[in-house]
Formats: C-alpha cells, sequence, structure tokens
C-alpha cells in the first residue's frame, strides 16, 4: 500500500477514535461511539499489515499472538465485575504501557524496519522521540502495576513513605531528562537501558505514596501517561493515528485527572507529592479521641424512617462497591418507590475509586441514570429531603470542609446531607474516613447510626420494608 | 525552505490535544467509566508498531529479536483491545434504560 494511502487511511482511523470519544456524550450515543472506536482499530490494523512485507513465519507467530491476545483480552472482559473496574482499567494501562516500551526496543534494535536509520545511527529527533516514548511508557507500566496491586487488595492500600522519597524523586527526574538528552550524541545500548530502567523505577515510586482514596486521580493520571507514550512513539513512528490517539488520550486522562483534583479541593501536585492526611490530620485525629455518644440505629428504624418519608436521597460511596451492595440497593428503592417516596441519587466525583465508579455500578443494578444525580445538580435539593441514605461514603459528606479551614479537607466540596430532616449512615464502624477527619455529623441528633455491612444491612432494610 | 514534516506531524498533535480537550469536557459524567475503558482501547492502537516490530526481519533471516518483542506488544494490545472495547460495550448496555438523557 502506497505510503500516502495508508497516512490517509491512518488519518481516518484518528477522525474514527475522536468520534468514539464524542458518543461518550450520552447514553444514547455512547454505543455508536463504541462501533466507530472499533472500527478505526480494524482499520489501524489492516492498514499495518498491507503496509509491512508479510514473511510466512512471522505472520503465523503474528495471527497466534493476536489470537492469544484476543482470546484473554475476551474472558476478562466477560468475567470481570464491575465492582472491579477501576483494577482491571489500571491493569489495561500497564499493557499500553509495557506495548510502547516494546515497541521502542524493538524500533531501537531494527530501526531500518522503522525507516529511521541504522542501528546505533538512529536519526536525532527520532531517538529523542524513541526516549520520551519509551520512558513514558516504562513510567505508565510500573505505576500501573502499583495502582493495580493497591486496588486489588495485593499490597496496602495505605500510602507508603519513606525519607528523602522526593528528593530520589527528583534526581531520577533530572537523570531520565539527561539520559534522554545524552542519546543524542551516544546511542549506546547501556544507556538505553539505563533510561528504560530509571523510568521503570520512578513510576514505582511515584505510585507507592499514594493512598487508596486518591486512586482515581492516579487512574486518571496513568491513563494520561499512556495517551502520551502511544503519542511519542506515534512520533517515532511518524503515524498519524497514533499521533492523534496519543494527544486524545493524553488529554482525556489530564482532563479527568484535574476533575478528581477539584473534588477534592486539591492540588495536583498535592496529591503527587502524596500522603494526604499524613501529617495534618493525624494531630486533628488525637483531638477528638473523647468519646460523643452516637444514636445506634437497626434495620427496622431505618426501614419506618424511610417508609415515612416523602423523599429519600441515596449517596453512595466506596463501601458499597466493596460490599457489593448495588443490587440490594436497587431492591430497596423499588420497594420505596411503591410506598409512594420520591427517591433520587447523588454522586460525589471521588467517590468510589475511578471517575464514575459508582454510576457503572448503579448502571449495572438497572438504576435508571435519570435518577443518578451529580453533586451540582442535586445539591440544593437536600434541604427539602426527608431522609439521606449514606451508604459506604463518609468523607464527601463531612461538613468540616465547610467550617473548619484548619482542615485537611477543608474546601473540597461535599454533598449536604446535613440539611435533610435525617440522616442515615451505613458504615461497618466508627472509624474516621480516608482523610483521617472525625465526621461531627456522626453525632448529631438527626443522625442514625446504622453500623454494618452495606450490603447486609440493605437487605435487612429491604425485609422491613415489606 | 522546505518545511521538516515534523512540524506537520507536531501541528496534528497540538490541534489533537485540542479536540481531545473539547470532547472530553462534553461526556457527561456518569460515563467518565466508559470513557476511561475505551480511551485505554483505543491507545491500544500502539499495535501498529507493533505489527512493524513483528515484520521487521529481513527476508530469510528468520525471527528476529525484534521480532518477538513485536509479537509481545502485538499480544499485550491485543488484550487491550478486545478487553477494552468488549468491556466498554457490556458496561455502555447498562446504560440502555428508559427516557431521555439526564439533564446536565
Amino acid at each position: 500500500m502506497s505510503a500516502n494511502l495508508s497516512s490517509i487511511l491512518f488519518l481516518i482511523t484518528g477522525v474514527l477514535f475522536i468520534l468514539a470519544l464524542r458518543g461518550l456524550s450520552s447514553p444514547e450515543t455512547s454505543r455508536m461511539g463504541n462501533f466507530f472506536g472499533i472500527t478505526g482499530m480494524v482499520l489501524a490494523i489492516v492498514v499495518s499489515i498491507l503496509s509491512v512485507d508479510i514473511f510466512f513465519n512471522n505472520l503465523i507467530y503474528f495471527i497466534v499472538a493476536l489470537s492469544i491476545g484476543g482470546i484473554i483480552g475476551g474472558i476478562i472482559a466477560f468475567k470481570i465485575p464491575m465492582t472491579a473496574m477501576p483494577q482491571l482499567v489500571a491493569g489495561f494501562h500497564s499493557l499500553v504501557g509495557l506495548a510502547a516500551v516494546l515497541v521502542a526496543v524493538s524500533a531501537y534494535y531494527s530501526p531500518d524496519s522503522f525507516g529511521l536509520g541504522t542501528f546505533q545511527d538512529i536519526k536525532t529527533a527520532s531517538i529523542i522521540e524513541m526516549g520520551l516514548g519509551v520512558s513514558i511508557g516504562a513510567i505508565t507500566f510500573t505505576g500501573s502495576i502499583i495502582a493495580f496491586m493497591k486496588l486489588q487488595g495485593l499490597m496496602s492500600g495505605s500510602p507508603i513513605a519513606f525519607p528523602g522519597q522526593h528528593y530520589l524523586n527528583a534526581l531520577l527526574g533530572i537523570l531520565i531528562v539527561s539520559l534522554i538528552g545524552y542519546l543524542i550524541v551516544n546511542q549506546s545500548t547501556q544507556i538505553f537501558w539505563m533510561l528504560i530502567i530509571a523510568s521503570l523505577l520512578i513510576g514505582f515510586l511515584i505510585i507507592i505514596p499514594i493512598g487508596g482514596a486518591d486512586m482515581p486521580v492516579v487512574i486518571s493520571m496513568l491513563n494520561s501517561y499512556s495517551g502520551w507514550a502511544a503519542a511519542g512513539i506515534g512520533f517515532t513512528l511518524e503515524n498519524t493515528a497514533l499521533i492523534i490517539t496519543g494527544a486524545l488520550v493524553g488529554s482525556s486522562g489530564a482532563i479527568l485527572s484535574y476533575i478528581m483534583c477539584k473534588g477534592m479541593n486539591r492540588s495536583f501536585l498535592n496529591v503527587i507529592l502524596g500522603g494526604f492526611g499524613t501529617d495534618s490530620s493525624s494531630s486533628s485525629k488525637n483531638k477528638k479521641t473523647e468519646k460523643k455518644p452516637v444514636k445506634n440505629g437497626n434495620a427496622e428504624d431505618a426501614a419506618f424512617l424511610m417508609k415515612n418519608a416523602s423523599s429519600v436521597i441515596i449517596v453512595p460511596g466506596y463501601g458499597m462497591a466493596v460490599a457489593q451492595a448495588q443490587h440490594a440497593l436497587r431492591e430497596m428503592v423499588d420497594k420505596l418507590k411503591k410506598n409512594d417516596v420520591k427517591v433520587s441519587y447523588a454522586i460525589h466525583p471521588v467517590a468510589g475509586r475511578m471517575p464514575g465508579h459508582m454510576n457503572v455500578l448503579l448502571a449495572e443494578a438497572n438504576v435508571p441514570y435519570d435518577e443518578v444525580f451529580e453533586l451540582d445538580d442535586i445539591n440544593n435539593d437536600f434541604a427539602n429531603t426527608d431522609v439521606a441514605y449514606v451508604i459506604g461514603a463518609n468523607d464527601v459528606t463531612n461538613p468540616v470542609a465547610k467550617t473548619d479551614p484548619k482542615s485537611p479537607i477543608f474546601g473540597m466540596p461535599i454533598l449536604d446531607v446535613e440539611k435533610c430532616k435525617s440522616v442515615l449512615f451505613v458504615k461497618r464502624s466508627m472509624s474516621p474516613g480516608y482523610a483521617g477527619v472525625d465526621n461531627e455529623l456522626f453525632y448529631r441528633d438527626n443522625t442514625l447510626m446504622l453500623f454494618a455491612d452495606a450490603k447486609k444491612m440493605t437487605e435487612n432494610i429491604v425485609k422491613y420494608l415489606d | 525552505m522546505e518545511i521538516d514534516p515534523f512540524i506537520f506531524r507536531l501541528s496534528i498533535f497540538i490541534l489533537s490535544i485540542f479536540i481531545g480537550y473539547f470532547v472530553v469536557w462534553s461526556v457527561t459524567p456518569s460515563l467518565h467509566t466508559p470513557l476511561m475503558s475505551v480511551t485505554n482501547a483505543i491507545s491500544s492502537v500502539i499495535i501498529v508498531g507493533a505489527i512493524i516490530a513483528s515484520f521487521s526481519s529481513l527476508e530469510g533471516s528468520g525471527i528476529s529479536f525484534s521480532n518477538i518483542l513485536g509479537f509481545v506488544a502485538v499480544t499485550l494490545a491485543a488484550i487491550n483491545i478486545f478487553g477494552g472495547f468488549l468491556v466498554t460495550q457490556r458496561m455502555l448496555q447498562m446504560y440502555k434504560k428508559k427516557e431521555k438523557k439526564k439533564n446536565k
């Protein structure tokens, strides 16, 4: 296939991918969008195969590789529970990162096949692009592996910090930049592999100090990185489809990171430098050690309260995902609706472990998406609502974010559940949320604490609603 | 003086960032998880590089180190492509619900 024709077809791939993202502006058009995405991908693969010289042996191996990957991917896609989406996405990011590294290494060793020059005499522009691509790819790879392990519970979700961490990171960062620069004058294998190893190391070090509830930012950030890695490789290979896609994915991840940071009122740097509440919150935790009485309720009380309410707002959080309570919750809401209770759902931007996490779980439980509202759309309604049912959320409802400038979560937008006539908190224990801040709502007169697993409690409430 | 083709690619890159910026802001927040899985799937278009790597040997020279890297990269990208698009499809099916889109 001529280079011009293939370039135009790669451009069309890029356009199809833009349409794929565009489709997500509403649920109706989203499935069409996904179809555009698949078409674009098929086109890109076909054009690439037609553009290379086919050797029979390689073709066999290629088909085997594609099939193995396809089968694994297919099985994962059908088997994965919706609650595991965050770790799935993190895992997938690591694969993109690793693939970028492998392609760059391959291009480094056989630059002639990629049209980049000859071994250790690669064009200057190409070696810089390759260095950037391989470095970002390696960071994405190890960073995503750590994120995956934290989300999957294979390693502690709490921040891991050690003295001198930031200096080490800064040093590694400088080393990486210098190594990329040095590749221009010396393309030796040692320099190239040192670059890869330094990048793998920094990916690991950047993510370990970041704790569980900051995962929405981390996942979005790694999403962005995987895009920039693809773009870097795209520049190396002079491939339009990769450049366009890399830019789209890169900016998409960056926007999501921004939205997540705003949802926590934290700066991006603050999240990256890690350790939310490692110092400031420990003091506020100690301050509140004196025991205050809380009202402890059971399923029967909760059922009674909600049955006699005229409106209920459900506030789901990560605890709902952990307990897989979304189906029980839906059942409860159905019962309430039969009793003419108006029910809606309020989703905080950083509820859960990834952007949109709660929405997907509710959609899985067949909750119509027009009953689910974002913070800005529903926050004024709490004042006119009888009961707020907070299931597995904590920090995102804490009024201290509005009142105490010293609190680590001060300034974070919160759901105003305290304005409801009564508040039901389903929680496993009194332990403070991720930020380590005590929630004063627990001690209010109109708050009823329901200490139980979110799913069991909700199921019990359903029984009492009959 | 002729313009370096790199400048054209850079232009495409910069403009695509802006397109991405505006398109992604218009994505409804309830679809942010599918957005992540679909961007993940499309970033696997890195498979075009993996394909070049897979077929990069010279005629008759057998399977080279670069080819092996290529095959592994093809496998990884394929997991992502199939996994990413299918899981997105699975999620979007769940949003198949009554009435019109919620007021943003």
